[in-house]
């Protein structure tokens, strides 16, 4: 199967290259000095009569493990849109995919294998950073996320949703232009997910539909609410129910996981683009 | 089948929007054959290779290519293709690229070590095979390419402008290796606009201009035969008619030029003008170019 020489190919390219060397320092610096950060959490109260309690410390560490998370999720989403983005265009442009396509090779091999290779490269990066983040969190501080194999499959699922539709700007666009418009429709997604929360708040049908409409039309705002949601101890979303549905609009706060059938969906949202791309790609004239 | 030409098309075009990149490609090629498919930048060359190699596909027509329609599996692998827009991956070493298309072409993991050696050292790159290709010069890389395409020691070898990026010595080097490949019985089809080269080394020639051949055939058809220019005074009109007879005259004033005459008719002639009363200065025989013929057909002052 000639996907997987492509897979190994494009994995092999970014490992190479300066872009994942440059992530992988700044991951460990970022890494390094939030766990610094992490310690000192249990000498938040000295300054007060009362020691800081477990309790404490627990909401403290899971709302910043929240926003560090967050932070991982924007450059885990970030940097699958910047290597998908070119992944193809760039081999078209410089004459690169010529030599290869004129091989016994089919274009849906090309894509998927392109899709594969890109796939392979998050894992290889999200899964061992997250899992060096928690674990340490956990050393320092004593705090474990409820849920921390949800977290990566939300994280994960939300990068591969961007890095999809980067692929499929790829067969068409330049990398510069798929890569601002991947990260345009992000913030978009973002946003039409906080504008959903808004609407439930108020209880305005419109807004509410546009936040489910944008969470359909491109799924990493809703995995991503899912990837918070694993990072709640169960006494904070107790604590935001009471609230009401004012937490909703809080794009750093989920009271429930994504149903099931969201995450079909999401499913079927990511091979319907491959699909599209491959269609796309096949179509395109080189 | 193996006794399909290498390749065949009939009517070929490709239009891009208004644009006619190829207006209607009807060629044969047989099988170990060195092909020169010339023509100015814009004619519709490489449109054409890439149809062949099914990279885009035609608008009409068809073509066949070792027997099997456009863009079979099996047929493409005996092909071996240099584009005219050469670039491997920066990041591989030359013997890297060379294993990547190793395994794109199916061919057998055992053979090749052998294969890799073999093209590196027919394109003069056998001390460069671990260099990183980011490293390379044009030339080098152009030379992989080449390296690349002979491969698995293809049926079919396409090189779209093979020396675009060479100096005289690879050039040279390059014309040596397209013989080799036609003496193993391997088809070129080369692509090119240096007519030298072509006239040099391809059996057969087809030119192409805006989308069209204007003429194709062996280079002894499309040059037919010598030409020979004669500086002559004192013959009439009809004295200049009746050596139609030796081939195609042109007449311009005191100078005669006769295309497509036998070099051995040539005394002959001198003979004929001076019976008819005619004073003979100057004979200058000259071998017609493939360069004064592809003027000539494109409609250039030679």
């Amino acid at each position: 199967m000639l996907a997987i020489t492509i897979a190994r190919l494009q994995l092999q390219e970014l490992l190479r290259r300066r872009l994942f060397l440059v992530l992988l320092v700044l991951t460990i610096v970022v890494i390094a000095l939030t766990t610094w950060g992490f310690s000192r959490i249990p000498s938040l109260g000295d300054n007060r009569p009362r020691p800081i309690t477990e309790v404490e410390i627990a909401a403290v560490a899971s709302q910043l493990l929240i926003l560090v998370m967050f932070m991982f999720s924007f450059v885990l989403a970030f940097s699958a849109v910047f290597a998908a983005s070119p992944a193809i265009s760039a081999e078209v442009e410089s004459g690169i995919a010529l030599a290869m396509l004129a091989r016994p090779i089919t274009r849906l091999e090309y894509v998927v294998g392109k899709w594969l290779g890109l796939v392979a490269t998050v894992l290889i990066y999200a899964i061992p950073a997250a899992a060096v983040q928690m674990l340490l969190v956990r050393l320092v501080v004593g705090y474990s996320p409820p849920h921390p194999l949800e977290f990566l499959v939300f994280v994960i699922g939300e990068a591969v949703v961007i890095l999809t539709l980067s692929l499929l700007f790829s067969t068409r666009f330049a990398g510069m232009v798929g890569g601002v418009s991947g990260l345009i429709i992000w913030g978009l997604a973002w946003m039409g997910g906080i504008v959903g929360g808004i609407g439930l708040v108020f209880e305005n049908a419109t807004l509410t539909h546009v936040g489910t409409v944008s969470k359909l039309v491109l799924p990493t705002d809703g995995l991503w609410r899912g990837a918070v949601w694993s990072l709640e101890p169960a006494s904070l979303i107790a604590a935001a129910r009471a609230a009401g549905a004012a937490a909703a609009a809080n794009p750093f706060f989920a009271a429930d996981p994504p149903p099931p059938a969201y995450v079909a969906w999401c499913i079927i949202w990511i091979t319907s683009m491959l699909a599209l791309a491959v269609w796309s790609f096949t179509r395109k004239e080189l | 089948m193996i006794d399909a030409p290498a390749i065949r098309t009939h009517d070929l075009a490709k239009r891009y929007g208004s644009i006619t990149a190829l207006a209607s490609l009807t060629m044969t090629i047989p099988r170990g054959d060195i092909f020169g498919f010339l023509g100015p930048n814009g004619a519709g060359k490489t449109t054409a290779v890439k149809l062949l190699l099914g990279l885009t596909p035609p608008t009409s027509g068809d073509a066949e290519v070792l027997g099997a329609s456009i863009g079979d599996r099996d047929a493409l692998r005996r092909v071996g293709y240099l584009p005219e827009l050469f670039r491997y991956q920066s990041w591989l070493t030359a013997r890297e690229v060379l294993a990547l298309h190793c395994e794109l072409a199916g061919i057998d993991r055992a053979a090749w070590q052998r294969e890799i050696a073999d093209a590196l050292a027919i394109v003069g790159l056998s001390d460069r095979g671990s260099g990183r290709v980011g490293t390379f010069s044009k030339g080098m890389q152009q030379r992989l390419g080449l390296g690349v395409a002979l491969l698995g020691a293809p049926d079919l070898v396409v090189l779209d402008e093979p020396t675009s990026a060479l100096d005289p010595v690879g050039r040279h080097d390059v014309r040596e290796i397209i013989r080799a490949l036609g003496e193993r019985g391997t088809t070129v089809f080369l692509n090119s606009h240096l007519l030298s080269e072509v006239e040099q080394i391809c059996h057969r020639v087809a030119i192409v201009d805006r989308g069209r051949v204007v003429a194709q055939g062996t280079l002894d058809e499309l040059l037919g035969g010598d030409t020979v220019r004669v500086r002559a005074t004192g013959l009439d009109r009809a004295a200049k008619t009746s050596l139609a007879k030796y081939g195609q005259l042109d007449d311009e004033g005191d100078w005669l030029i006769l295309r497509g005459i036998d070099t051995e008719r040539v005394p002959e002639l001198i003979g004929d003008i001076v019976r008819l009363g005619g004073r003979v200065y100057a004979v200058e025989p000259r071998h017609e170019s493939l360069e004064d013929r592809f003027l000539r057909l494109l409609g250039q002052p030679n």
